[in-house]
C-alpha cells in the first residue's frame, strides 16, 4: 500500500511542474522563487516588476483559498525565533549568492540536464542533510 | 491588442496563474509543512521520502517541456528561451547552495513554500519570511566581498 503522502506528493509536483511549464512556454521565464523575489529585492527585476509582482501574488493569494478543501494546514514550523531568523538569512543570502533554489535550480535546472542545476541541488541536499544531522541528532535543537 | 486603462497584460495574467497553480503545488504536495522537508533531509533518522516523489512529479512534465521550448527557441508570447549557462562550478554557486541547504534543513522552508504558507504560518512564518528577505538585500554585498569577479547566471 503506496501512502497517501506520498500520492498527494505526486500529485502536488505535477502541479509545481504544470505551472513551471506553462510559465517557460508563455512567458519565456524561468519559475524560479528566489529569483523571481530577488529581483524586486535588489532591483535587478526592474523591468519586469509587474510580472513578477503578479506571480508572487498567485503564490501568496491562492493557496489560502484551498484551505476549505484541503486535510492539514500546519507549518509545524519551529518556534524559536533565533532558529527561524538563522534560517531566513541563510535561504536568502544563499539563494542569491548560488542564483537559484529549489524550483530554479532543482525543478527547473534538474529537467534541462543543466549542469549548474544539478551541482547546485547536490550542494544543497548536502547543506540541508548535514545540518538536520548535527541540529537534530547531535545538538537535539530541531 | 485594445485594452481598458489598468487591466493587466496578458503575461500577467499568466503569471498569476502560474503562481497559483505553484503555490497550491506546494499546498497539495505538503511541502509547507515543514516537519515533512527535514524528515526528507533526515538521512540518518525517521527518512521521509515524499519530497523525492514532488520532485519527480514536478520534473516529469518539465522535461517534455524544455523539449520543446528550445526548439521552439520562443515563448508564446515571443519572448526568447532562456539560453543554458557554461557549465562552470564556481564559488558562488557551492558555497551559496550550501549555505541555502543548511537554512532549508534548520527550518524546513525554502523560498516557494515559504511564500505559499505565508497567510497561513503564523507569526514564525512572517519573520522567516523577513529574515528571508534581508538575507536577499545583503547578499549582492556578501557576494562582492567573497567572490570576485561577480557572476551572474
Amino acid at each position: 500500500m503506496i501512502p497517501m503522502d506520498w500520492i498527494w506528493g505526486l500529485v502536488g509536483g505535477l502541479m509545481i511542474g504544470g505551472a513551471a511549464g506553462l510559465y517557460l512556454l508563455v512567458n519565456g521565464r524561468i519559475m524560479g522563487a528566489s529569483g523571481i523575489l530577488g529581483g524586486l529585492v535588489d532591483g535587478t527585476g526592474r523591468d519586469s516588476m509587474v510580472e513578477r509582482l503578479a506571480f508572487l501574488f498567485g503564490v501568496l493569494a491562492v493557496p489560502p483559498l484551498l484551505v476549505p478543501l484541503y486535510r492539514v494546514v500546519d507549518t509545524h514550523i519551529t518556534a524559536n525565533p533565533l532558529i527561524i531568523v538563522a534560517a531566513g538569512l541563510l535561504v536568502g543570502i544563499g539563494t542569491r549568492l548560488a542564483n537559484g533554489c529549489t524550483s530554479g535550480h532543482g525543478v527547473c535546472g534538474i529537467s534541462r540536464l543543466a549542469p549548474r542545476g544539478l551541482a547546485a541541488t547536490g550542494f544543497y541536499l548536502l547543506g540541508g542533510a548535514v545540518t538536520v544531522y548535527l541540529f537534530r541528532h547531535v545538538l537535539g535543537v530541531i | 491588442m485594445a485594452r481598458l486603462p489598468g487591466m493587466p497584460e496578458p503575461r500577467e495574467v499568466v503569471a498569476f496563474l502560474a503562481g497559483g497553480l505553484f503555490g497550491s503545488g506546494l499546498l497539495v504536495s505538503g511541502m509547507i509543512d515543514t516537519t515533512k522537508v527535514q524528515g526528507w533531509l533526515d538521512f540518518f533518522g525517521d527518512w521521509d521520502p515524499t519530497l523525492a516523489f514532488v520532485l519527480g512529479g514536478a520534473v516529469l512534465p518539465m522535461f517534455f517541456v524544455w523539449r520543446i521550448a528550445e526548439k521552439r527557441g520562443i515563448s508564446l508570447f515571443g519572448d526568447p528561451i532562456p539560453a543554458r549557462t557554461a557549465p562552470r562550478l564556481d564559488g558562488p554557486l557551492i558555497w551559496g547552495s550550501v549555505l541555502f541547504g543548511a537554512g532549508w534543513g534548520l527550518a524546513g522552508l525554502c523560498p516557494g513554500p515559504a511564500l505559499a504558507s505565508f497567510a497561513l504560518g503564523g507569526w514564525g512564518g512572517a519573520l522567516f519570511f523577513l529574515a528571508m528577505v534581508s538575507g536577499m538585500v545583503v547578499a549582492p554585498a556578501i557576494r562582492a566581498v567573497l567572490f570576485r569577479p561577480a557572476t551572474t547566471d
